[in-house]
C-alpha cells in the first residue's frame, strides 16, 4: 500500500490541475544573482532543475565589429570594458599579441609593473567574486568588507593611471607611466595589511553552516567535464588540476616569482571559493615580491620600448622635429603590424583570456577575436545545474565566475 | 619550443595525411589547414593520439576574407593540458559550403558554433541547435562579415505613443567617421589633387 489507492482498488480520477507538467520560467534579465543580464530559460520539476537555457547578448557591444575600424591603439580600452571587474588583466592579452607580432621587447620595469598590476587586477575580481557568491547564498556582511578593500584597489589603479576601472594603462611596448614611490609604498602598508581582511572573511563564511550547506557538493565538475567543456581558471584548479598559464606557459616575468597554484579536491562550489581565497594571498605574496623588485636600483629605467609603437619623450618632442612627427603620426595613422596571426592569452582571474589577432600588415586589426573564460564557463550551465535545485542556481551562477562584459562582448 | 611544433607537425602530417593540406610554425605556434569535411575526423584524432592529446577546445571563429574564392577561414584553437601544447586549425570554405560541426567530439563548440553561424552565417551541419545566440532575437544579417555596415542596418528606440520599443531603418545625423589617416605618399589608394595627369601610383 503505498496511498495511491483506496481500499477497494480504485483509484483517484485526475482532475485538470492534478496532471502535472514541468514548470518554466524565466530567470533575469534583471536578477540581482544573475551577476549582469543574464537571461536563464529554466524548465523545472518541482524544485529541481530539469533543462537550463540561458540567452545571452543582451550585453552585446560588437566589440570585435567596432575593433576592425580603430587602429590598434585605439582598440585598448575596449578591453577594459569587456571584464570590467579585472580591467587590465584584459590589456594585457592584447599587448601580449601585438607584442608577439611585432617582436617588441617590453622594458624590465615595466614587466614588473605589469606583474603588478595583473595581481592587484586578480585581487579585485576574486574579492568581488566571493563576496559575491557569498550574499546570492545568503551572506549581507562580506561584501561589504570586501568593497572597502576593493575601493583601496581602485585608488591604486587610480594613482597609476587617472581612471579607477577603465584604465588604458598597458600599452603595446610597456606600460603608459611610470609608478611614483609613494604609490609603491601605499600599496606594499595595503599588501601587508590585506591578509588580515581575508582571514576576517575567512572566519565569517570558511565555517559558515550555512554557508556550507548551500556550497558543499553543489556544481561538482570532475577532470574529463574540464576537457569536455574547456574550462581554465579556477574552474579547473578547483577540480584537482594545477593548471595555470602563469606556471605553465610562463608570459612576462612569471617565471621568477615564487607562487603556490591552491588546488580544490572535490571541484565543488566550496573548493572553489577556497580557491579564490587562497589565489587572493598567493597574489598579495606576488603583489610584495614585485614591490621589492621594483624597488632594486636595477630595476629602474624607462616603462616603454621607444620605437614606433610607443610615442616619444615629452622632451624630446620640445627639441626634435622628428620626434614630433612621430607622436603626431603615432596617434593619428597609428603604428602599422606585420601581417600575421596570433594568439595571446593570459591567466585572467576568471580562467584564460586570449586574443586571436590576424594583422593584415596596416595600422588597423583585419580581424579580432576574444576568447572569453565565462563564455564556456556558461555555455555548462545546463550540464552542470542539472538535477540541482532552483536555489542551487543562484550559488553555480557565483561560483562560474560570470561577468557579462566579456561573455556578450 | 618551434622544434618540438614542428616535430609535432610532422607527425600530425604522417599520421593523418589525408586531413592535412599543409603545416607551418609561425610566431612558436602550430598552424595546420586541414579538410573541411574531416575536420570531426582529425579533432577526434588530436583528442586520442598520444602525442597530441588536445584535450580541450580553446575557441573556434571565423575569418572574412571577400576577395578570395574560398571566402571564409573557420579557425579552430585547441590546447593540451597534458602536453602543454596548443594548436591552430584552419579550414578554408566557400560562401555556400557547410562545415561538418564538432560537438560530438568536443561538447562545448556547441556555442563556438552559433557564433560562428551568428557573426559569419556559416553553417555546421550536424549542430543540435544552430540558433542565434549574441544578437537580438529577430536579427538579419551576418555583422562580422566585411560588407556589413559597422552601423548595422536597424536601431531601436523607445516610441512614447505605441508604449514600446521600435526598430527603425538607420539615420545618421553626421556621416560615420572612417578617418583616412594613411600617408598619401605610401599607401593612398586615391589620386592626389593636382596629380590626376600622372596618373594612379
Amino acid at each position: 500500500m503505498d496511498g495511491s489507492k483506496f481500499d477497494d482498488g480504485s483509484t483517484d480520477a485526475l482532475s485538470g490541475e492534478q496532471q502535472i507538467r514541468n514548470f518554466n520560467i524565466n530567470f533575469g534579465p534583471q536578477h540581482p544573482a544573475a551577476h549582469g543580464v543574464l537571461r536563464l530559460v529554466l524548465e523545472l520539476d518541482g524544485e529541481i532543475v530539469e533543462r537550463c537555457d540561458p540567452h545571452i547578448g543582451l550585453l552585446h557591444r560588437g566589440t570585435e565589429k567596432l575593433m576592425e575600424s580603430r587602429t590598434y591603439l585605439q582598440n585598448l580600452p575596449y578591453f577594459d570594458r569587456l571584464d570590467y571587474v579585472a580591467p587590465m588583466n584584459q590589456e594585457h592579452a592584447w599587448c601580449l599579441a601585438i607584442e608577439k607580432l611585432t617582436g617588441v621587447e617590453v622594458p624590465r620595469r615595466a614587466s614588473l609593473i605589469r606583474v603588478l598590476y595583473s595581481e592587484i587586477g586578480r585581487v579585485l575580481n576574486h574579492l568581488l567574486n566571493v563576496t559575491t557568491q557569498a550574499m546570492d547564498v545568503g551572506a549581507l556582511t562580506p561584501p561589504l568588507w570586501g568593497f572597502e578593500e576593493r575601493e583601496k584597489l581602485c585608488i591604486f589603479y587610480e594613482r597609476a593611471c587617472g581612471a579607477r576601472f577603465h584604465a588604458a594603462y598597458f600599452r603595446p611596448g610597456g606600460v603608459h607611466q611610470d609608478l611614483p614611490p609613494e604609490l609603491l609604498d601605499d600599496i606594499e602598508t595595503w599588501a601587508h595589511a590585506f591578509p588580515k581582511v581575508l582571514d576576517d572573511i575567512d572566519a565569517l563564511l570558511s565555517e559558515n553552516r550555512i554557508f556550507k550547506q548551500r556550497n558543499v557538493d553543489i556544481g561538482v565538475v570532475n577532470e574529463e567535464e574540464i576537457q569536455q567543456w574547456g574550462f581554465s581558471g579556477v574552474m579547473v584548479r578547483g577540480s584537482g588540476l594545477a593548471w595555470d598559464l602563469r606556471r605553465a606557459q610562463p608570459y612576462e616575468c612569471y617565471d621568477e616569482f615564487d607562487f603556490q597554484i591552491p588546488v580544490g579536491k572535490n571541484g565543488d562550489c566550496y573548493d572553489r571559493y577556497l580557491v579564490r581565497m587562497e589565489e587572493m594571498r598567493q597574489s598579495t605574496s606576488i603583489i610584495l615580491q614585485a614591490i621589492e623588485k621594483l624597488r632594486m636600483p636595477e630595476n629602474q629605467g624607462d616603462v616603454l620600448a621607444r620605437g614606433k609603437l610607443t610615442p616619444p619623450k615629452r622632451r624630446d618632442m620640445k627639441t626634435s622635429m622628428e620626434s614630433l612627427i612621430h607622436h603626431f603620426k603615432l596617434y593619428t595613422e597609428g603604428f602599422h603590424v606585420p601581417a600575421g596571426e596570433v594568439y595571446a592569452a593570459v591567466e585572467a582571474p576568471k580562467g584564460e583570456f586570449g586574443v586571436y589577432l590576424v594583422a593584415d600588415g596596416t595600422n588597423k586589426p583585419y580581424r579580432a577575436k576574444l576568447r572569453a573564460p565565462g563564455y564556456l564557463h556558461l555555455q555548462a550551465i545546463d550540464h552542470v545545474a542539472k538535477g540541482h535545485q532552483l536555489a542551487d542556481v543562484a550559488a553555480i551562477i557565483g561560483t562560474l565566475d560570470i561577468v557579462f562584459g566579456e561573455v556578450d562582448r | 619550443m618551434s622544434e618540438a611544433l614542428k616535430e609535432l607537425g610532422a607527425h600530425i602530417e604522417a599520421k593523418r595525411p589525408d586531413c592535412v593540406l599543409g603545416w607551418d610554425v609561425a610566431y612558436g605556434e602550430l598552424n595546420v589547414d586541414v579538410v573541411p569535411a574531416s575536420i570531426p575526423a582529425f579533432v577526434e584524432f588530436l583528442k586520442t593520439d598520444a602525442t597530441c592529446k588536445f584535450s580541450s577546445l580553446v575557441d573556434i571563429t571565423g575569418v572574412d576574407y571577400p576577395t578570395r574564392p574560398k571566402r571564409f577561414d573557420v579557425v579552430y584553437h585547441l590546447l593540451s593540458m597534458y602536453q602543454n601544447q596548443r594548436i591552430r586549425l584552419r579550414v578554408s570554405i566557400r560562401e555556400d559550403e557547410i562545415v561538418p560541426s564538432i560537438i560530438d567530439v568536443h561538447p562545448s563548440a556547441n556555442w563556438f558554433e552559433r557564433e560562428t553561424f551568428d557573426m559569419f552565417g556559416i553553417l555546421f551541419s550536424g549542430h543540435p541547435d544552430l540558433r542565434r545566440i549574441l544578437t537580438d532575437y529577430g536579427f538579419r544579417g551576418y555583422p562580422l562579415r566585411k560588407d556589413f555596415p559597422t552601423t548595422g542596418y536597424t536601431e531601436v528606440r523607445y516610441d512614447e505613443v505605441e508604449k514600446r520599443v521600435v526598430y527603425e531603418p538607420v539615420s545618421l545625423v553626421a556621416e560615420y567617421r572612417q578617418f583616412d589617416f594613411m600617408s598619401p605618399w605610401e599607401g593612398a589608394e586615391y589620386i592626389l589633387p593636382g596629380d590626376e595627369k600622372e596618373g594612379a601610383k
